[in-house]
């Protein structure tokens, strides 16, 4: 579904999309049913000369175990979609597996700034690499990445990484991911962050390991 | 001078009243309902010129929009910013709970007004002040508001950020001022339905949209309080140097984002709860029937009310809270599928048996359980946690909350005006262009919003003016394809309510006789009185003696049974 037109280009997008795929079955199911029964009561029901309603209070056992029956199947659903919907945020969101590098995500109108760790992995130290709208990694690397803004609020969303966080100022917002394709993607804002919102793009670059040393040799700042 | 003295003397004065007091300075709940319904369908005409100026700059991004220039981006984020304030705010809640609350809470429990007719005047007043409030910020220096209708620090905060000082303020005050008004009316709306019912009328025997507006009442009175509270605090950080909201002062932009959302979420259901009850009162009717489980259905918007104070940060998921709590809230959002889910179900396990008439009324509360069901499956994406990370603020999340909020607001306008518009003006629709005003509108509305959940699921985020400016958003032919459809859709939707307005002009001008007080053969108490009900509405003040919904009795010639009609006379009859 999303994978036609959005790469899966980080180690959890399966995931996501396979949590997006179960939710589509099951909601399109009861949606495809419950229309049809719906449907299917005005015509099968509809005003016939001669015929009369039945009387019908919903009370009765007979009756009322068709509304208990579809309730207990959407608290089952709801059950399923809860397990796999908290197993795909607790595995993006909660845990934070051992980095291989640090970023840091610096939000402001309308742009961009990140900071690579460097060589050292440790942002704060004089290798860092200092960039503007276009952010490196190296495929495979786990990125730790640590979002804050200068201004308003913005959101650090890599798409083709199913990646979301909210960067906000006076908080350091933090998350991780881990390219698993080569290739260039879109990062967006997805926070309305005034006039200069619509066109707040930068762009994430997943090297392979001999481009982002090419690139990491050619970026070190001098003196390191 | 008896208490019935007093009382004539009231309705021989109130007939003199000319039409200034008649029309402007009335504490008739039927006119109050009426400046309500009036004042927010004019207020829906501005908030779809938005959508029309912004789909269409969307569609042809950069080009001249006839009626409105060429669309800069700030004007993008105030037009779709006021879009969803004025809809919300200024058009659903006033038709849905001021408009019908009014006009159906002392009709349908069988009183002659509201108990506080002074301040349900006042509510509407100040109503009124809000909404030129918010339409005179469009046109002062900077413009409108243009930080979403989320209004999130420190973006709403700090003019240097928003670029439009005097229009969020003024946004804000219009904002706060409309929550004013809603207290002073739900206030109203409680009191008349709990302790001026009919005699005989006991709480089994409310109609159920009665119990759903108050209901909404509630949840809005008990919501409402911590945004008012926001609401002054970014007031005071806009205006008078504060730092509620200023990290670098120690504030902290999420406290606004728990407020707003606290109230935000229960507003949903604030709206929803009174189009559902209508479209219940609708369905009863037209299929004969009575409604399935009306205590069951009744519990249900109980458990949804309660439940709808816990969901709250679904809306916050990765906006920075601690994410265990993610957890938490997505528990809660799956439960409240269940109640809204068991309303569906009960509604159509009412069509079961029945004998369907598809009037033009019945066919808006048909199509309102048909497209709200989409709208409820799609929220089960966002509630999801882990799918929310995708999702959150891409035109899916637009797409769902439209399939609530349309036919919410807007199929829920229709099928309460074209069901109670025989009562309302004593003369009926005319059926052929109804039926046309309804296809054309649900063709144009789905056309809209189906596109919009696949530009969302492959990556249009929000209040984004111009997509040429992301490559991977227009490469592919098919995107800008899907939101030009949804621009046309939106013209059809817009175009078919000329047709709409064809068929209150060609009713007004007919000279149909009065269509006599109850056209549809329904049971409930506003059907007794007649069409439109004078100054005190009944009559005869009714009696109630049974369920708002015994139609087709089998041991009954007639299949209704008004609430009020004494046993007695049946036998005889």
């Amino acid at each position: 579904m999303i994978e036609s037109f959005v790469p899966q280009a980080s180690s959890f997008a399966a995931e996501i999309d396979n949590l997006i795929l179960l939710v589509t079955v099951i909601t399109m199911a009861w949606f495809v049913a419950a229309q049809a029964i719906f449907f299917g009561f005005i015509f099968k029901f509809r005003e016939k000369p001669g015929q009369r309603a039945m009387h019908i209070d919903g009370y009765k056992p007979e009756h009322k175990r068709w509304i208990t029956y579809p309730h207990n199947a959407v608290l089952v659903f709801d059950v399923i979609v809860l397990v796999f919907a908290v197993k795909a945020w607790n595995h993006v969101k909660i845990d934070q597996p051992t980095p291989n590098t640090t970023v840091q995500v610096i939000g402001q109108r309308w742009a961009w700034t990140f900071v690579h760790a460097g060589n050292d992995n440790a942002v704060g130290t004089p290798d860092d690499i200092k960039t503007a709208d276009e952010l490196h990694v190296k495929v495979g690397d786990i990125v730790r990445f640590e979002g804050t803004s200068r201004d308003t609020l913005h959101s650090f969303s890599v798409p083709a990484f199913r990646l979301k966080q909210d960067i906000i100022p006076g908080r350091v917002n933090s998350g991780w991911f881990q390219p698993t394709v080569a290739g260039t993607y879109t990062i967006q804002c997805t926070e309305i962050c005034g006039i200069g919102h619509g066109v707040m793009a930068a762009r994430i670059v997943v090297d392979t390991a001999e481009s982002y040393a090419t690139w990491m040799a050619a970026n070190a700042p001098s003196g390191t | 001078m008896s208490a019935t003295d007093h009382a004539h003397d009231d309705h021989g004065h109130h007939e003199q009243q000319n039409f200034f007091l008649k029309y402007f300075w009335s504490t008739d709940h039927k006119i109050i309902a009426q400046q309500y319904m009036w004042t927010g369908v004019f207020m829906a005409l501005i908030g779809g010129f938005l959508a029309y100026a912004f789909r269409m700059q969307l569609a042809f991004p950069g080009k001249f929009i006839p009626g409105f220039g060429y669309m800069s981006s700030l004007e993008y984020n105030a037009a779709v910013t006021n879009h969803g304030t004025i809809m919300i705010f200024w058009f659903a809640m006033p038709v849905l709970i001021a408009a019908f609350g009014n006009l159906l809470i002392p009709l349908m429990v069988g009183c002659d007004d509201m108990v506080f007719p002074r301040i349900n005047r006042l509510s509407y007043q100040v109503f009124l002040i809000s909404a030129v409030i918010l339409v005179s910020s469009f046109f002062v220096k900077g413009g409108g508001f243009n930080g979403a209708w989320t209004a999130y620090p420190p973006l709403s905060a700090n003019s240097d950020y928003n670029m439009a000082p005097a229009g969020s303020s003024l946004w804000l005050i219009a904002v706060a001022l409309e929550f004013v008004a809603f207290l002073l009316g739900g206030i109203n709306f409680i009191v008349t339905a709990m302790s001026s019912r009919a005699p005989g009328m006991r709480m089994w025997d409310v109609p159920i949209v009665v119990w759903m507006i108050v209901v909404a009442s509630i949840l809005f009175m008990l919501s409402v309080g911590p945004l008012f509270a926001g609401a002054v605090m970014l007031l005071f950080d806009q205006n008078f140097g504060t730092y509620f909201f200023n990290p670098e002062r120690g504030g902290d932009p999420i406290l606004w984002q728990h407020l707003f959302w606290f109230f935000g979420h229960p507003e949903v259901y604030v709206v929803l709860l009174p189009a559902m009850g209508m479209s219940g009162e609708i369905i009863a009717t037209f299929s004969r029937k009575k409604l399935f489980a009306y205590k069951t259905l009744l519990y249900t918007v109980f458990a949804t009310g309660i439940i709808s104070f816990f969901v709250w940060a679904h809306h916050q998921f990765i906006a920075g809270i601690d994410p265990r709590m993610a957890n938490v809230f997505t528990v809660t959002t799956l439960i409240i599928s269940v109640p809204i889910a068991e309303m569906c179900f009960l509604y159509i396990a009412t069509l079961y048996g029945g004998s369907i008439r598809l009037k033009v009324p019945m066919l808006w509360g048909l199509a309102f359980v048909a497209e709200f069901l989409l709208g409820g499956v799609t929220g089960i994406f966002l509630g999801a946690s882990g799918a929310d990370i995708y999702f959150h603020d891409t035109y899916f999340v637009v797409a769902h909350f439209h399939y609530t909020f349309v036919p919410i607001a807007i199929i829920g306008f229709f099928m309460g005006f074209t069901y109670w518009f025989p009562k309302m003006y004593g003369k009926m629709l005319n059926e052929t262009l109804g039926k046309i005003h309804f296809w054309i509108t649900i063709l144009g509305f789905n056309m809209i919003f189906i596109p919009l959940f696949f530009t969302g699921m492959w990556g249009d985020h929000r209040r984004i003016y111009n997509y040429s400016h992301f490559p991977d958003l227009v490469k592919n032919g098919i995107m800008q394809d899907l939101r030009i459809m949804a621009t046309v859709g939106l013209l059809i939707m817009l175009s078919a309510q000329v047709i709409f307005l064809m068929n209150l002009i060609k009713t007004a001008l007919s000279k149909q006789e009065n269509c006599g007080p109850n056209p549809w053969k329904s049971n409930t108490l506003e059907w007794t009185a007649p069409s439109p009900p004078g100054h005190g509405n009944f009559a005869v003040m009714p009696t109630v003696y049974r369920g708002p919904y015994e139609y087709s009795l089998p041991d009954r010639e007639s299949d209704f049974w008004p609430q009020s009609e004494p046993p007695d006379a049946d036998k005889q009859a």
